[in-house]
Order: C-alpha cells, then sequence, then structure tokens
C-alpha cells in the first residue's frame, strides 16, 4: 500500500474539516444558552447590566456562528465527494436524519439569527426575546439529529441491509439507537461546558486586568455557578456513557484504556506507551484492579482486551489512549476549577482571589481540547470500520475520486481553513480587547479607563 | 414507488429553484459589488442582504441534503463527478460567507473584504452554473457509480452556463437593489440591471439552441410530434417576461423588475427539468432507478410536508421584518443604545 493514499487523505480531510467545524458549534450551543439567561434577566429586571452582557456576547456569538455555517456547509456535501460509496449505501439511513436538520434546525436558526441580530429596533423587545430562544433551540435540535446521525454509525440500529443499501424497518430505532441518548447528553454538556468556561475565562481577564468590572462581575459569577454544576454533572455522563459503550464497542473501550487480554482484576494505565505492532504496552504506571472496578464495579469483572480480535480490526490505539486521557484529565481539572469557585465564593473572595482568576484564564479554550480529545476516542475507537462492524472505511470511499484532487483540496483546506482561523482569532480578540460598551448609569465607573487598564495590579476592589 | 420517485424529484426541484431564486440575488450582491457608486452604496448593499443570506444558503443545504435522502444514488454518482467544481463552489461561499461579519469588524482591511466577498459570490455562481451544464450534458456511469474522469464536466458548454449563470444572478441581485434602495444606488442598479438583463437572455438564447444538439432525445423531447405545441407556453412566457423586464427598468418602476427576473429563472429551470425528466443523472439514470428506499422516503416526505410550511411562513415572516429600504448605516442595531 503506497503511504499516501487517496483513502488515507480522504480520512484526513474530513478529519480536519469536521474538527474545525465542530469547534463553532460547540461555543454557539453554549453561548445561545447563555444569550437566552441574559436576556431574560434583562427583560425581569430593566438592569442595564444584562443588557451590555448581551450585546458584548452576541458580538461574539454572531463571529463564531458565521464560522460554523460556512464549515458546516462543506461538510454536508464532502460525504458525496470523497465517500461517494458510504452515501449510496447508508444514504437511507442517514440522509433523513441529515434532512430532518436542516429542516427543523438549520432554517429556524437561520431564520430568527437575522432577528437576533439585526432586529433590535425592528422587533419589540419579547418578539427578540423570541427569537433569541429559537435559535438557541435550534442549535440544540441541530445537535439531536446530527448526533442521532453519528450515532447509528457506531451502533446502528433499526435497520437491515438489502440489496447492497441499508433500508430502514424502524425510525425510532434507528434514531434512539443505543449510543445516542448518552452521546447527546454528553455532546450538549460539553458545548454548555466549554462556553462557561470561555465566559468565566474572558471575565477574569476583565477582572484581572481592572476594567468593566461590574459587567465581569456578573459574568464570572454565572459561568463559576455554570462550571460547578456543569462539571461535576460531565464526569458522571461521561462514566456512563463509557458502561455503555463498553456493552456495544467493547473495542474502543479496549483501546480506551489500552489494555490488550482479555481479564479480571484489570489496571488502569495512568501513563503507557500503546504499542500496536507488538500488541503490548511499554512504561506502564498503572492503579491495580482500577480499570475492573471502574468498568464493572468489582475487582473480579472481566474486561474486554484488543487481543479478541485480529489486528486489523482492531482500532488505532494510541490516539484513542491518549485522546481519552487528555478528556479526562481536563474533565477533573474543570471540576477543580468549580470546587474552588465555590470555596472562594463561600469565603466572599470569588472577585478578589488572584489565582483563581488567573486559572479561569487558562482554562478559556481548555473546554474546545476536550471536546475534540472527546471526538477523537468517538471517532478514531470506531475504526476500521465507518458502521461499526458492518461497513468498513475502505469501503466507503469514492472510488473514482483520485489521490491528486483529495490531496491538492486537503492542501487548500489546511490554507484557507489556517487563514480563516487566523481572522477569526484577530476579529475575537479585537472585540475582547474592545470590551463591553461602557455603563451609562454606574458609579464604579469614576477611574478613568486608562488608568486602571494601564495599572492593573494597583487596582484594590472596591468593596 | 413511480409516483414517489417523480414527487421526490418535484422537491428536490423546488428546493433548486428556491434556492437559485433566493440566494441567486445575494450572490448577485456580490457580484455587482465591485462596480457600486462608492464604500456607502456597498454598505447598504451588504446591509440589505446581511440578515437574511444564511437562511438563503440553507436552501442549498436542502438541495444537497434532498438528494441523499431522496437519490442516495445519485448523490454518490454527482458529487464524485464533479468534485472540483463543487470543491470551487465551497471554497467560494466560504470566503463570501464570512465577509458579512468580518468586514462589519473590519476598519483598515475593508477593501480586503470587500475583494473576498466579490470573488467569493462571483465564483460560487459561475460554478453553480458549470455544474448545471455539466449535468445537461450527462454523465458517464456504470453500475450507479461515476466512471468518467476528474474534468469531464468541463466543456465549452458548461462554460458558457457558468457565464449565464453569473450574468442571471447579476440580473436578480441588480433588481434586488433597484428594490432596496433609492437615489444615486437605485440609478446605478438601473443600469447594472440592463447589462446583466442583456447579457442573461444572450446566454438563455444560446443554451436553448444548444441544449437540443447535446442529445437526440433531448431534441426530440422538444420538437418530436406534437410536443412543441404543448411547450411553447414556455418560450413565449420567457419573451413576454424579458420584454417586461425591460420596459419595467426603463420605467422605473421599484419591484417589478426583480418579479420579472425571478419569473424568468423559473422558466430557464422549468425547461431544463422538462430535457431531463426522467433523468435525474443524464443520460442513464432515471429518478426510479435512483430513488431511495421506500421507508426512507415517505419518513422524509412527512417530515418535508409538516415541516417545509412552517419553514416558508416563518422565512416571509423574517423578511417581512426587514422589509422597506436599507440604509448604509444601523446593520447591527445592537450598536446602539435605545
Ligand atoms: C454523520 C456523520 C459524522 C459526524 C456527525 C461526525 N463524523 Fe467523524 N467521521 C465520519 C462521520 C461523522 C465518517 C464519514 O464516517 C468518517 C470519515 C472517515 C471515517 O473513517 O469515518 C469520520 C472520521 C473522523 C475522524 C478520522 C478517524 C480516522 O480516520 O482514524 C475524526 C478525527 C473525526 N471523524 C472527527 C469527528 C468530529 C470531531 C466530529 C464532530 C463533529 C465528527 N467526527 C462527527
Ligand atoms: C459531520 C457532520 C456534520 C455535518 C455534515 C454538519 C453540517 C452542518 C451545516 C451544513 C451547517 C450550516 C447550517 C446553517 O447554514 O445554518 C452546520 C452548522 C451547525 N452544526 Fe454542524 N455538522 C456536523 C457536525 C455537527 C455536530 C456533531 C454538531 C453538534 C453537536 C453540529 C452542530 C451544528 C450547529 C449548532 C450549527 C449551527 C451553526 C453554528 O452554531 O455555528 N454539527 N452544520
Ligand atoms: C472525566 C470525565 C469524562 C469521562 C469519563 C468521559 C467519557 C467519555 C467517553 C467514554 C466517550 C466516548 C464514547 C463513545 O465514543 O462511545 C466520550 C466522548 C466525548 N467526550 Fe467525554 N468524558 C469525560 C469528560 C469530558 C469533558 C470534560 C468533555 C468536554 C468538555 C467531554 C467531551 C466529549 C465529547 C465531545 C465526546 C464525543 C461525543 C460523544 O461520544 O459523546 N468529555 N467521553
Amino acid at each position: 500500500m503506497p503511504p499516501l493514499d487517496a483513502e488515507i487523505l480522504a480520512r484526513l480531510q474530513f478529519a480536519f474539516t469536521v474538527s474545525f467545524h465542530i469547534l463553532f458549534p460547540t461555543l454557539t450551543i453554549g453561548l445561545a444558552g447563555f444569550l437566552v439567561f441574559f436576556e431574560a434577566r434583562y427583560l425581569r429586571s430593566n438592569n442595564e447590566v444584562w443588557l451590555v452582557l448581551y450585546r458584548f456576547w452576541v458580538k461574539i456569538f454572531a463571529l463564531t456562528f458565521g464560522m460554523g455555517v460556512v464549515s458546516g456547509l462543506v461538510l454536508s456535501y464532502q460525504f458525496g465527494t470523497n465517500w461517494s460509496e458510504w452515501s449510496r449505501i447508508t444514504g437511507p439511513v442517514l440522509g433523513p436524519l441529515i434532512g430532518f436538520e436542516v429542516l427543523t434546525a438549520f432554517f429556524l436558526e437561520a431564520g430568527f439569527l437575522g432577528i437576533m441580530l439585526f432586529g433590535w429596533k425592528k422587533v419589540g423587545p419579547r418578539l427578540h426575546f423570541l427569537a433569541t430562544c429559537l435559535v438557541a433551540i435550534g442549535t440544540v435540535i441541530s445537535a439531536f439529529w446530527i448526533l442521532s446521525a453519528n450515532s447509528w454509525m457506531q451502533t446502528p440500529a433499526g435497520a437491515s441491509f438489502v440489496d447492497g443499501q441499508y433500508v430502514v424497518d424502524d425510525w425510532l430505532a434507528v434514531i434512539f439507537n443505543p449510543s445516542f441518548p448518552w452521546r447527546l447528553m454528553h455532546m450538549t454538556t460539553a458545548s454548555y461546558l466549554t462556553s462557561s468556561l470561555v465566559v468565566s475565562g474572558i471575565s477574569a481577564f476583565y477582572l484581572l486586568a481592572g476594567s468593566n468590572r461590574d459587567v465581569a462581575r456578573q459574568a464570572f459569577s454565572i459561568a463559576m455557578w455554570a462550571v460547578l454544576v456543569l462539571a461535576p454533572l460531565q464526569i458522571f455522563l461521561g462514566d456512563q456513557h463509557g458502561l455503555n459503550t463498553l456493552e456495544h464497542q467493547p473495542m474502543k473501550v479496549a483501546a480506551m484504556e489500552g489494555n490488550w487480554e482479555t481479564r479480571s482484576h484489570a489496571p488502569f494505565h495512568i501513563f503507557a506507551m500503546p504499542d500496536q505492532k507488538l500488541q503490548k504496552n511499554h512504561l506502564e504506571i498503572s492503579i491495580p484492579w482500577a480499570s475492573s472496578l471502574i468498568l464493572k464495579h468489582s475487582p473480579s469483572g472481566v474486561v474486554p482486551g484488543l487481543k479478541e480480535v485480529p489486528v486489523e480490526d482492531q482500532p488505532p490505539v494510541g490516539v484513542v489512549f491518549w485522546s481519552f486521557r487528555v478528556m479526562v484529565g481536563l474533565g477533573f481539572l474543570f471540576l477543580a476549577l468549580g470546587l474552588w469557585g465555590a470555596y472562594a465564593r463561600w469565603r466572599g473572595t470569588l472577585y478578589d482571589t488572584r489565582w483563581l482568576k488567573r486559572l479561569a484564564v487558562v482554562l478559556t479554550p481548555a473546554g474546545f481540547i476536550a471536546t475534540l480529545s472527546g471526538w477523537f476516542v468517538t471517532e478514531v475507537g470506531r475504526q476500521p470500520y465507518t458502521v461499526y462492524r458492518a461497513m468498513r472505511t475502505e469501503d466507503s470511499f469514492s472510488p473514482s475520486v483520485t489521490g491528486a484532487s483529495v490531496a491538492t483540496t486537503l492542501i487548500i483546506f489546511l490554507i484557507v481553513y489556517g487563514g480563516l482561523f487566523g481572522a477569526y482569532l484577530y476579529y475575537l480578540l479585537k472585540l475582547i480587547r474592545k470590551g463591553p460598551d461602557p455603563l451609562k448609569t454606574r458609579e464604579t465607573e469614576e477611574t478613568p479607563e486608562a488608568i486602571r487598564g494601564a495599572r492593573p495590579g494597583l487596582v484594590v476592589p472596591a468593596e | 414507488m413511480e409516483t414517489l420517485a417523480i414527487i421526490s424529484g418535484g422537491i428536490i426541484g423546488a428546493a433548486i429553484l428556491m434556492y437559485v431564486v433566493l440566494d441567486g440575488f445575494d450572490l448577485g450582491v456580490g457580484i455587482l459589488f465591485p462596480f457600486a457608486p462608492g464604500e456607502k452604496a456597498r454598505d447598504t448593499m451588504i446591509n440589505s442582504v446581511a440578515p437574511i443570506w444564511d437562511g438563503n444558503e440553507t436552501w442549498l443545504i436542502l438541495g444537497g441534503g434532498g438528494l441523499l435522502v431522496f437519490f442516495p444514488a445519485a448523490y454518490s454518482i454527482a458529487l464524485p463527478a464533479f468534485y472540483i467544481p463543487v470543491m470551487a463552489m465551497l471554497f467560494a461561499l466560504i470566503f463570501r460567507g464570512v465577509t458579512f461579519e468580518f468586514r462589519h469588524q473590519a476598519h483598515t482591511s475593508t477593501h480586503l473584504w470587500n475583494r473576498s466577498f466579490f470573488w467569493g459570490s462571483l465564483i460560487a455562481a459561475f460554478m453553480q452554473g458549470v455544474l448545471l451544464g455539466a449535468l445537461v450534458q450527462g454523465v458517464e456511469v456504470k453500475n450507479l457509480r461515476y466512471t468518467g474522469g476528474m474534468f469531464d464536466w468541463l466543456t465549452p458548454f458548461s462554460i458558457l452556463t457558468g457565464i449565464g449563470v453569473v450574468m442571471g444572478y447579476g440580473l436578480l441581485g441588480a433588481t434586488w437593489v433597484i428594490y432596496k434602495t433609492e437615489g444615486e444606488i437605485q440609478e446605478w442598479a438601473h443600469r447594472a440591471a440592463i447589462v446583466m438583463g442583456s447579457g442573461m437572455l444572450v446566454a438563455m438564447a444560446a443554451v436553448s439552441v444548444m441544449t437540443p444538439l447535446l442529445r437526440p432525445a433531448i431534441a426530440d423531447r422538444w420538437f418530436g410530434g406534437v410536443n412543441l405545441l404543448y411547450l411553447s407556453p414556455i418560450p413565449l412566457l420567457t419573451f413576454a417576461l424579458a420584454v417586461t423586464l425591460f420596459w419595467s427598468i426603463l420605467s422605473r418602476r421599484e419591484l417589478l423588475p426583480f418579479l420579472s427576473a425571478i419569473g424568468l429563472f423559473i422558466l430557464g429551470l422549468a425547461g431544463i427539468a422538462i430535457s431531463l425528466y426522467p433523468n435525474i443523472i443524464p443520460p442513464s439514470v432515471t429518478v426510479w432507478d435512483a430513488v431511495a428506499p421506500r421507508s426512507s422516503v415517505i419518513f422524509a416526505m412527512v417530515g418535508v410536508a409538516v415541516v417545509l410550511p412552517m419553514v416558508l411562513i416563518y422565512t416571509v415572516y423574517a423578511y417581512s421584518v426587514f422589509h422597506g429600504k436599507a440604509s448604509a448605516e444601523g446593520g447591527y442595531a445592537h450598536h446602539e443604545h435605545e
């Protein structure tokens, strides 16, 4: 096999474009929820702080949403260009799910996004709020359908293979396939957690710099509450999701655990260098029995090992193993942040604990890393199949497409997306630097911005 | 199953028509962008489409998604066959799509995003025309799989249809600008509409002459037996609409030019549908060869029947919120405090 054949390039291309895409929905799904919250509070209290918060975050939302739209459009056609066999064979199952996503989610989001962004003066406050809510609901509906499609590829159900094509027998079984409920909850929570980390990080940055303080405090406080609730929830959901995976995709779990032999009293490896050629790990650092305990709730529980299947049916172990550790490690770090925030709040020093704010700033992008790692576990762990144990990736590729065209478009994607991402970050940082609009009515703004901004170290909190 | 296949084809056709008309005018605004009289005119033009472009583009996703739903085999033939123009279109749509947000945030780099908007719109429109031409001229298929090369789509005919669509979208864009603006920009848009309209009609005429020459089956469809008699309303209506178009532009009507341009597009697509029927991928794959299994088609049709009317209702509502003339300022009303 040549080292860079068309199929490998197409896999790289798909992994790159879909990973790029998912960064933006991850933020917009969660931010939309924050915007609903801000606007609801404003309508209730008429307190200007909420309006200023809404107006600041909606700009970041709009910028991100635009990126999500253009990168998502690419994906919906890439199925056909690079994976035509996959489209023909699984199209009868996955096509309608994606079609329903367009009908029930994309139109809803697109229709009311315009009103949300440009409609302040054209519709009343209640209708505007409704538009914000509908956009937020749209993002979750979108996640519902696309994750149902993705989950069906992980745990196919409700369809049979007839004449070279899948034919659906039971749509409810397809939509609510065995891994879907967990994946939906885990991914939605991931989005909200990631957005909470973004909101808390940027607010902490303002607090450290001593600018926009009233607005930043409100946002920081809410985001820290959200982290406190969502981080443990996500760990619980992840654990349940893993147990579900153990039942339906045991080889994926074996790869996550780096476990080669089916055995009881299996240890959990904190560190290891899995070696697929030798079918063993190097440099293991392990907690004895822990894997059996986590997965079977008993030290004598038997957990599956990769050697149950031939090498060519095993997923690439290293990627799965390490991505899993990054995700879980970050999950516990988020929990620590949430707990620290709660402790500081209880002590009454939430806004003054310098190292807490610094940690929040550092963790601003960490949710994205955890989310991508999670997707790597899920998708790479499914290999070498596109439909688990039913359709191999090598049989999914478009036979007529040449390596040269995939390579060319891959290079263009790398350049274009690289440039776009740069522009996105540039305008994002510009928005952050500009900060929220100044409050008209508040007294704490009496110190001139320039002085506070220039010497943040000297600012002592007013209260 | 036969009826289901035909209804499915109708749904795809309707989605494509909606897309072409709706995204057509906002791509057209992009095609005319560099020729607008000044930066303020450009601000007005982009504001006139900013709240609605995303909804318009969603019809393209519905077209692609719909093809995967109703005709997975056709989807899996067409996309590898048209790999290069599809990819080029997607890249172009990326560039123009991000312009709306980025240009708004930009200060010193506005001209950069102006260019990205223009080239993105132009290339996307051209590639869509090429795709149309490449489909009409036919695709090499064996055993429901594409067997041609990477460049089969590239012919003089597909280039001609590419140019035709650029002109047509330009016309839609210009007539939209007539409708949404006043004063100097509107004057300029009148002139642009005449240029683009003439170009489009020339291209349409050339395509109409060349299409029957592509395959005897198409010539037979139009000229065999008494068909021409039944089909004669199409060329006649086209002629009538072309006259209305120019008359309404010259007599300074505001909405009628836009409506006539839409009418011309509907007739053009209807003509193509007539030439192709019952093929979904000409010359050999028919709608009933490619249609999805019954359970999938029915499920999706229920969805279309229930959800699409709601989509249409709130789309009309969203348009109506932004009725009236567009202005250069106040794109983002959330910049101002009330
Ligand atoms: C509905 C389908 C679908 C959805 C929602 C996703 N994927 Fe996927 N993914 C595929 C359909 C797919 C696929 C078509 O089945 C691929 C292409 C090649 C392959 O092996 O599977 C794939 C491969 C693939 C790979 C490469 C694996 C490998 O080749 O070793 C990665 C890293 C991802 N995906 C990442 C993601 C991410 C970050 C997603 C979050 C949005 C995601 N996928 C959602
Ligand atoms: C690989 C499969 C995927 C495809 C084909 C896909 C397709 C698309 C398309 C075409 C759009 C643009 C819609 C528009 O014009 O408004 C989009 C945006 C979006 N996608 Fe995806 N998507 C994929 C994965 C995902 C996943 C896994 C999620 C969520 C968990 C997701 C959530 C969203 C959301 C919320 C949007 C709205 C735009 C935004 O928030 O940035 N997508 N997607
Ligand atoms: C520490 C606790 C966590 C555990 C035990 C855990 C567990 C898992 C497991 C087992 C999977 C793979 C499921 C499969 O493919 O079948 C997964 C996937 C995933 N994880 Fe986690 N996770 C944790 C934390 C997180 C965090 C903090 C995030 C992001 C903020 C996250 C985001 C994701 C995503 C996006 C996926 C892919 C989608 C999915 O399959 O649900 N996870 N997680």
